[in-house]
């Protein structure tokens, strides 16, 4: 029950994008389309999981003066993993989020969650902790992306629901970023705050 | 409990981090070294498929115009013959470098093109990938056929006659400045080889 509460909290309470409100970097660049916004969640899900796993599993024994050091370069190697793996299977996604994967390593959701919850919890918790700040992540990607989309070029995932003739094209760059995140910002803070 | 923060502690620990880490990583370069290769080669076999007509075998070379150089891929048939080359040509676009891939056959005529690469503005230059209008322009293109400019290609608003995607002149020039350069390049190659 905890650790689903943990997971919610994340996805919620906790929601990295609209509440924490960091990692604003990828957020406002990758999320030209909802297929972009969902697979930068993923790929920053997977990173943030298992970095959290590793960083509580060696926290006890690292020293305290050297822990930073100590993170970047677990939390390096999952994101260099996860480049090979993208570049490996799915080459085109990797062609379109590529300088951004790299940039999973100073996101500071990661170094956040590490520094905040994993160096101070046991393994499981801190998995849980990661897969329901990642969901909250992607989940706000994704829905970003999808708003930008639709307002831009008139589809959803691809799927084209009237012509791009009709969209406005501020909306996939990047002023459309701003504004649509300011207003998903206040709406996902008006509705949360009513759940309360 | 944390070890204290003595230098032998800390010498100690992020040692073994980094060693169990470039093991995991090289570990994993190794398996994921093969695919990784495949996958582009396969990507710069679909776009070479895409802009000449049916090869049996291709070969990669370098040509040098006005000290630009240009790299570019010979295709072959079933009896060494040449059908064409693939021309890589980059320019500058609008939003950065614009990197287009200029298939040529042997009789010169362009026979399609593919973009490589680009960072121009979504929904107006990067158009340049989808506008089916634009892009049909290339194909089978015959240089003797078009009005020049200096032996160039241009859009239609620098008085040429290639159609430019509505408002995206400048990503529609640097367009049409790869297919001249690789042009440029095609006759450079086969100058040298006669």
């Amino acid at each position: 029950m905890k650790r689903f509460r943990l997971i919610l909290d994340g996805l919620v309470k906790n929601n990295p994008t609209f509440v924490l409100i960091l990692g604003m970097c990828p957020t406002l660049a990758t999320t030209t389309s909802a297929i972009n916004g969902l697979s930068m969640g993923l790929a920053t899900l997977f990173v943030l999981t298992l970095s959290n796993m590793a960083i509580s599993a060696i926290a006890p024994v690292v020293p305290d003066k050297v822990h930073i050091p100590a993170y970047i370069v677990v939390i390096a190697t999952f994101v260099t993993l996860i480049q090979f793996l993208m570049q490996a299977f799915t080459p085109g996604m990797y062609e379109t989020l590529g300088l951004f994967i790299p940039l999973i390593v100073v996101n500071c959701i990661i170094l956040g969650r590490a520094e905040a919850f994993a160096s101070k919890n046991g393994i499981l918790d801190s998995a849980c902790d990661g897969l329901g700040v990642g969901l909250g992540f992607t989940a706000a990607l994704t829905v970003l992306g999808a708003v930008r989309e639709l307002l831009g070029g008139g589809s959803v995932f691809g799927l084209q629901l009237w012509s791009a003739d009709y969209g406005m094209l501020a909306f996939v760059m990047a002023p459309g970023a701003f504004l649509c995140l300011g207003y998903l910002m206040v709406l996902f803070n008006k509705i949360a705050k009513k759940e309360k | 409990m944390a070890l204290k923060s003595n230098l032998k502690n800390m010498v100690i620990s992020l040692t073994a981090i980094c060693l169990v880490c470039s093991a995991i990583l090289a570990g994993a370069y190794a398996i994921t070294k093969k695919p990784i290769e495949k996958a582009q080669a396969d990507k710069l076999m679909k776009s070479l498929t895409e802009v000449l007509p049916e090869f049996a075998s291709s070969e990669k070379g370098v040509i040098s115009v006005d000290g630009v150089e240009y790299p570019y891929d010979k295709a072959l048939d079933a009896d060494g013959n040449v059908i064409g080359y693939a021309i890589t040509s980059k320019t500058a676009g609008f939003g950065g470098t614009l990197s287009v891939l200029v298939g040529i056959t042997a009789d010169g005529i362009v026979h399609n093109t593919s973009v490589l690469s680009h960072s121009e503005t979504p929904g107006l230059g990067a158009k340049c990938t989808s506008d089916e209008k634009f892009m049909s322009q290339w194909k089978g293109l015959d240089f003797s056929a078009h009005s020049l400019t200096d032996g160039r290609l241009t859009v239609s608003k620098d008085g040429g006659d290639i159609d430019a995607i509505t408002a995206s002149t400048i990503t529609s020039r640097a367009y049409t400045t790869c297919v001249n350069q690789a042009y440029a390049a095609f006759q450079a190659i086969i100058n040298e080889e006669n």
